[in-house]
């Protein structure tokens, strides 16, 4: 296997297809008729109309709705790549190698794959992102939020018409220890642009109370995580609120359809905070169906490294998204040194 | 406008969902219910029902008092069911109880460690509380029983039973 090597001191880079890095971009001036500028990163080409995204390469071709593939972006965008690969329909996605990431056509397609007509090219994550960061900026219409569920938002369709940039360069949400903390990320509140959401309307707001004696202000610290859900105003957004050491757990309010088709590069675990979610399982380098999860309140399972999962809620529901954070575990399981799933018994 | 109503379990009321297998195996999923699992476990027993290389989320019915617990690393606790109050004591000498190098929560064998009061927090539902390291804690509900959840280690007292809880 080809690696890159990164210079001393940093985390290697793995790069197992061992592919060249794509260093070309351009932002193409706005279409005159629908006001969309286009996009070229290496050798993809990215172009917008009233209603789909259209994603052309050297040999081929693909084209999405525009509301399926803005909620995609987002996500990629919010998460910076995320953990492994961000497949935003079965043909096209990313794959996040830290510091590199690799844009795909059918690499994770059967047929594709089949017929040899895959297509990878392999870019620095910064400056991908930052085309990214570009497109769904120009590409978001005032008014449609691509965070949002649909039945919140208004619609992405037609010529440009504006911006939303508030919404779309919103951060993603990371505690260094707990959400509350003197000095972490705060909790959500009316006062500070948070309001609870209509399908949580019946979440109880107390807090947790708190005696604490003097000079350990910065160490007793409780909060209130279902309150802190219910204000969310985006869906399918895991963010960091505790942390012991590599684990982190990252709940997030689901509502719709998770906009991405995740295939993780280690294992990932779900704890169902409240409602239901049903999640679709496919396999993760071919896209075969290979089972369906009911989660309700209290369940908790582990999709294993080797799948992809997208997930339906219809009512609003709390989930806990919880990962392991160590950058030593896609290697491990490439090399076949740690497990596909989490737990054999 | 339409009333919603948010389901929450309980160890008294959970519908449990399950996997149904196209071409894959349950078992690959580790698929539990924590109340389910809290309710067929001894009081304050922590059962791992999340496991990811050495980092675990543990599950324990909360009913009476806990032991007092102590790690050399921060804990969370979160509290899915009930109420539960939480006394947290900083402690004199940690090293005394726990390796610093060590994982997971220890029992300190004590009625009461050694160390200065830090403070005291009453828990509810959804309510998620630090367990700072180099703290002592013990956890308190002298009303029904109810459901807390751990964000921890593997260690001494964390227990395995996958065969027991989880869908196969
Ligand atoms: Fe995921």
């Amino acid at each position: 296997m080809a690696m890159v090597e990164a210079a001393p001191g940093q985390p290697r880079i793995s790069n197992p297809r061992g592919l060249p890095l794509q260093s070309a971009f351009r932002t193409n001036p706005a279409d005159n008729f629908t006001g969309y500028r286009s996009f070229k990163a290496g050798s993809f080409e990215f172009t917008r109309d009233e209603y789909f995204a259209h994603i052309r390469w050297p040999n081929g071709q693909h084209t999405m709705p525009v509301d399926a593939f803005l909620r995609a972006l987002m996500r990629d965008v919010a998460w910076g790549f995320f953990y492994g690969t961000v497949n935003f329909d079965g043909v096209f996605g990313t794959t996040n190698y830290y510091g590199e990431v690799e844009m795909f056509a059918g690499a994770m397609n059967e047929s594709f794959k089949a017929a040899k007509r895959d297509y990878i090219e392999r870019f620095k994550s910064d400056q991908l992102m930052r085309i990214f960061k570009e497109m769904i900026g120009d590409w978001t219409n005032q008014g449609y939020d691509p965070f949002a569920a649909p039945m919140e938002t208004g619609v992405p369709w037609g010529t440009k018409n504006g911006d939303n940039d508030p919404a779309v360069t919103r951060q993603r949400v990371t505690a260094k220890r707990m959400v509350g903390l003197p000095g972490d990320t705060p909790r959500r509140t009316d006062a500070n642009g948070f309001p609870v959401n209509r399908m949580f309307a019946d979440v109880p707001q107390d807090e947790p109370e708190v005696e604490v004696e003097p000079g350990f202000e910065h160490e007793v610290s409780a909060f209130n995580l279902f309150a802190y859900l219910s204000r969310s105003d985006v869906t399918w957004n895991p963010s960091v609120c505790s942390v012991v050491r590599e684990s982190l757990f990252c709940p997030t309010s689901e509502e719709f359809i998770l906009p991405v088709e995740h295939g993780n590069d280690r294992c990932e675990w779900f704890l169902q905070l409240s409602d239901e979610l049903i999640w679709k399982i496919r396999d993760g380098s071919t896209g075969r169906d290979t089972a369906t999860i009911v989660c309700r309140a209290g369940d908790i399972c582990c999709m294993p490294s080797d799948i992809r999962h997208t997930g339906y809620s219809t009512k609003r529901s709390m989930l806990l998204v919880w990962e392991n954070g160590s950058p030593r575990i896609p290697d491990l399981i490439r090399e076949g040194k740690a497990p596909t799933v989490a737990v054999q018994f | 406008m339409t009333q919603y109503t948010t389901e929450f379990g309980a160890l008294a009321n959970y519908r449990k969902g399950g996997v149904m297998p196209i071409t894959d195996e349950p078992r690959r999923f580790v698929f539990s219910n924590i109340f389910e699992v809290a309710a067929k476990s001894r009081p304050w027993e922590r059962v791992v029902v999340g496991k990811n290389f050495e980092y675990t989320i543990e599950v324990s019915r909360t009913e009476g008092t806990s032991p007092w617990y102590t790690a050399a690393h921060d804990e969370f606790v979160l509290c899915m069911d009930g109420a539960v109050e939480v006394h947290l004591i900083k402690l004199d000498d940690p090293d005394a109880h726990v390796d610093p190098e060590s994982e997971g929560a220890h029992v300190i064998d004590a009625t009461m460690p050694e160390g200065r009061k830090m403070g005291r927090i009453r828990l509810r539902r959804g309510h998620m509380a630090m367990l700072p390291v180099g703290a002592a804690y013990r956890l308190v509900n002298d009303a029904a029983p109810g459901v807390v959840i751990y964000q921890s280690i593997l260690g001494p007292v964390s227990v395995e039973k996958w065969a027991e809880i989880c869908q196969h």
